[in-house]
Order: C-alpha cells, then structure tokens, then sequence
C-alpha cells in the first residue's frame, strides 16, 4: 500500500520540529533553509501551515527536467538524483506547487523525497499534525484539487 | 519503403514527450523517431553544464538507460528530412530513401542564426547549440582566454553563466538596452548588469557588433560604439529560427514556428508540431506564440501525442516562464510580466542585496511576475498565474509586499 504524508493543519502548534529534522536528516543540519518542508505562520489568524511536496500524479518536475534526474521511488516519491542534476532550475518554476527549491550551497534542487520511506518530518512531529498514513486514507485534498485546476492546460477526453 | 504509424522528426524534449506518450497509449503500434544528429537524444540545455566540465555527454541525454528507445520500441533513424509529400504521407529523406507515415509529428527544433555581418565565418566564431558547439568552445575557453558574447539575451545569459565558470574574461554585447530584453524590465536589466559587472565582466548594452576580423589569429571585434575588442572567442547568441525549410512546398501554415490549434494539429490533417519549431497559444494572451522553453515542448509533445491516438486532448496553451541563473543571480519571469492593461502593477527593491519581486496583477488574480535573487516557492508564481486563482484580501497583501508570494497562495488553498 502506497503511503502517504498527511497534514493537519488545525493541529500544528508552530513548533518547527518537522523542518529541523528534515534538515538534520538530508543535510546534517539545523537550518531551515535545507528543509524540505516549510511552516508558514498566519499571524492574523493564528495559525500554521506544514507545507511540501504531495508526489502529484502529474510530477511536472520530473517531465520539466532535462536531464532525466527525477524519477520515482517505491514509495511513490519523486526524487531527484544528485548525480544527474545540473541545477538548471526549470523545475523550480515548472511545479507549480512551490515545492522543488534550489540549494546554493550543492548547485542542486532539493525537494522532499520522504526519507525512503520513513519520513523525519512526521516522526518529529509532537502532535500528529504530520502523519505519515496509506494513500487512500488521506490525502493533499485541497493541494490536489488544486492540482486540477492548474493543470499544464490539459483536458483530456476517451 | 519503409512506414512508421506515427513518425516524429527531431530528438529534442518535446519529441522524446512525444514518443513516450504515443508508445504508452498505443502499445503495437509503430512509432519512428528521426534524428539529425548521430547520437542518442540529448538537452541542449545541459551543453553548458558540458562546458562547465559538470557532466559529461552521457549527462546530456534526455533517457539515460542504454537500451531506453530500443525497450520501448521506438525505433530512431538517424538521417535528414529534405520534404514532405503530404499527399502520399511521405518523407523523403537525404540518402534519397523515403519513409512514409501514418501520423507526423514535426518536433525539429530550432537553429541559432547569424546576424549579416562581415567575419562571421571565421574560425574561432562559434554558436552553442550542438554537443560539437560545446566542445569548439571548450577547447578555447581556458583560463584567462578573452571571450565575447554576442547578445545577452535568455540563451546567451545561460551561456554566459558557463563561460564565466570556465575562468575566461568575458565582454557581452548586447544591441537592446538592458539583458535579457524579454525576460526583464528596466530595473531587473540594471540589477543584473551591475551584478555581472561586479563580477568582472564588461557588459555593452545598446551596443552592436559591426564586424569581425583576424588580427594576427585572433578575433578582432568592431563595435558601433566606435571601440574594438580583441578575442581568442567569439560566442553568437543573437537569436534562433525553427526548424522547418523542409515544410516548402507543403500547405503547413507558418508564422515564426508552424501554426498549430488547441490539438497541436496544423493546418494540414495528419501534421502535428510541437516545441521550438511550434506557434502554439499563449496560455496568457489567447494568441498564437513561440515559446522555446522545456515545459512547453515536453507539454506540446505530450498532448499532440495523444491526439494523434485518436483521442481528443485540448490544450489551453502555455505559460511563457523562464529562469536564468547568472554568475549566481537567479531570476525567474513568468506570463505577462510587463503588466496588462487596466492591470496592477507593485514591485520590491532591495537594490544592495540584488533582491526584486515584481509581480503585474488583473482585478485580483496574478498574471505576470519578475523576481531577481529569489529562488524560494518560486514555481508557486506559476501555479498562481496558471489556476486564475482569486486572490481576494491577498491582493492587497501583495501589492504591499510583493514577497508575500508562498502565504498568498498557501492562505487561499489551505487554511
């Protein structure tokens, strides 16, 4: 069973745990700006939002990339290989998500890839505001519906 | 004679697109690919990164498995397209042999041209188009070589990129008055000229080349701003054209690429074409545009693929967009930046950190964006413009701070 990351936005208490194990545990260390998942603060509403990749069906990343350097994993993840990146960026404007960021500091992108499995964000998580959970179960709703209506400007019919 | 149900002439993006999809939705029939070149299908977006020494030519394939196309069996021909007979459904190819087709898809590409001046010809002058481009310009690019660069526009400022990593001393010459005319306004021009210039480069604007001439072996460049420049290089990224002097004697319609519908069909039944060498529409504008970038031809190719299956898939057309990283300043521009009319426009500077947002709005949706120095969420512009999304009290938000991007979107579809 294809699994999933799942986030609740109502129980995220801003606590920033998810973006530093994320970042400990693709770069070895604390800093926000490695992390593949980011939480963005509302301060008028007072609330928080956990935000990254949801591995859409449509992965325009993958079909953007020029070097044949995204594919997908067992998990259902696309992952970017370091090897064959040259960090040309056109993902970074092709997913329309916001979710494929290039790191400086390697000349790569970056981008969640759920640890293989075993997502760092969801197992930081104090109150199971991320939960890592089977594909039908839960899902990106509204990233996804989302995902619709930006779609590469396709409608396709039988 | 050999037939092929579906043929594809050219092995870029938008043709591999193609291929995959045709042999994912027809899995008997046959599908042939013809290549100009005699090496499997490569990026020439990846040849700077050759250049640069990062990758090598295997890095610059579009499928790196060995037996990729021949496991799917797609078979590649490597030879020239001279015509078409439309009538016949027949490609007659330069060895004098013919390949007939059932579906044709023209996905050839486009070439850069040479500006009509005097001493283009000569050794040492090189476009960088091809893997054997690259290569020329390797070999003379060394450390500390004196290099010029012919046009700074978006394929000239990717080379450009290149060219500096390799240690040479760069002089650019651009005709316009700023770089990258079509990707930036005033303000990014400027920003990014001073940026390059900080790096040691000299950049020309509003200046021309008005020939060149070998000075004792090496490259005498004459400028319209009465000075020369001597050069051991000479990089010319004035601009390309499509692919297409094949099409003569058909019926294709052809403006700047060939005219194609909401199918990716043209004008004469059974001829598709995708990419570069492709009118399509313009997501933004409704209109007929050429937009030679990667998302658009690998969109292109799949969608003309499944249409020439027999299925019906509509196209609304595609979103102008372009990111460029410049001796590492990045910039991105997306749809109408320039502003529509009856739009909004706002903008945020922070001219000592190289940082600008600009983004061009119409009522409260986003339409267009420009951004220098800024590289987080930045494919959430895209998503914006292409989702016609309402911005409602964010619009707002944005005019008053133009970097609230990522919450104006994450606020509309997640809270």
């Amino acid at each position: 069973m294809q699994k999933t990351l799942h986030i609740n936005v109502d129980d995220c208490t801003g606590c920033y745990q998810c973006v530093l194990a994320c970042s400990d545990e693709h770069d070895k260390s604390f800093n926000p700006m490695k992390s593949r998942i980011q939480v963005f603060k509302f301060e008028d509403e007072g609330r928080f939002v956990p935000y990254t990749c949801t591995q859409c069906d449509e992965a325009w990343c993958q079909k953007a990339c020029p070097t044949d350097a995204i594919s997908v994993d067992a998990n259902g993840a696309k992952v970017v290989s370091d090897a064959l990146c040259v960090g040309c960026k056109v993902c970074t404007i092709a997913c329309p998500f916001g979710t494929v960021n290039y790191n400086a500091s390697s000349g790569k992108v970056i981008k969640c890839d759920l640890c293989g499995g075993d997502p760092a964000c969801a197992k930081a998580c104090p109150t199971d505001a991320i939960t890592f959970v089977n594909a039908d179960t839960a899902q990106f709703d509204k990233m996804r519906n989302w995902a619709g209506k930006t779609d590469a400007g396709t409608q396709q019919s039988a | 004679m050999v037939r092929a149900d579906f043929v594809i002439v050219g092995a870029g993006p938008a043709a591999i697109a193609a291929a995959e999809t045709l042999r994912k939705t027809e899995p008997d029939k046959s599908i042939a690919l013809i290549s100009r070149e005699n090496i499997p299908p490569y990026s020439r977006m990846a040849l700077p990164y050759v250049l640069t020494g990062q990758i090598d030519q295997n890095g610059t394939y579009l499928r790196k498995g060995q037996n990729y196309y021949k496991d799917r069996d797609i078979k590649i021909y490597h030879a020239t397209v001279t015509s078409i007979d439309a009538g016949q459904k027949l490609l007659h190819l330069e060895s004098g042999a013919s390949l007939g087709y059932g579906k044709l898809l023209i996905a050839t590409g486009a070439s850069p041209v040479k500006p009509p001046l005097p001493g283009l010809d000569l050794p040492g002058v090189e476009h960088c188009w091809t893997l054997d481009d690259a290569k020329a310009i390797a070999d003379r690019a060394g450390d500390g070589a004196n290099i010029v660069l012919m046009g700074a526009g978006f394929i000239g400022c990717i080379i450009l990129e290149a060219l500096v990593a390799c240690s040479a001393k760069l002089t650019v010459v651009e005709a316009e008055d700023r770089m990258v005319p079509r990707m930036m306004n005033t303000t990014a021009g400027n920003l990014l000229k001073r940026w390059c210039e900080k790096k040691g480069m000299t950049i020309l604007t509003s200046t021309r080349v008005t020939g060149l001439s070998d000075v004792d072996g090496k490259l005498k460049v004459d400028m319209d701003n009465g000075q020369s420049q001597i050069a051991d290089l000479v990089v010319v990224a004035t601009g390309v054209k499509a692919n297409i002097d094949f099409i003569a004697g058909t019926d294709i319609e052809v403006n700047d690429g060939i005219k194609i519908d909401h199918h990716m069909q043209s004008n004469v039944e059974d001829i598709y074409a995708a990419g570069d060498c492709a009118e399509g529409r313009d997501f933004s504008t409704g209109y007929w545009s050429v937009h030679a970038i990667q998302p658009t031809a690998t969109e292109h190719g799949h969608i003309a693929a499944l249409n020439m299956t027999g299925r019906i898939a509509y196209y609304k057309g595609s979103l102008n967009m372009n990111v460029l990283d410049t001796a590492g300043l990045i910039s991105s521009s997306f749809g109408q930046w320039q502003g529509v009319e009856g739009g909004e426009t706002t903008e945020s500077l922070d001219a000592e950190n190289s940082r600008y947002t600009h983004l061009a709005f119409e009522g409260d949706r986003l339409v267009g964006a420009l951004t220098l120095g800024r590289t987080e969420n930045i494919g959430i512009l895209r998503g914006l413009i292409q989702s016609r999304t309402k911005l409602g009290v964010w619009k707002d938000r944005l005019m008053k701070n133009p970097n609230r991007i990522a919450e104006s979107y994450i606020a509309n579809t997640q809270l």
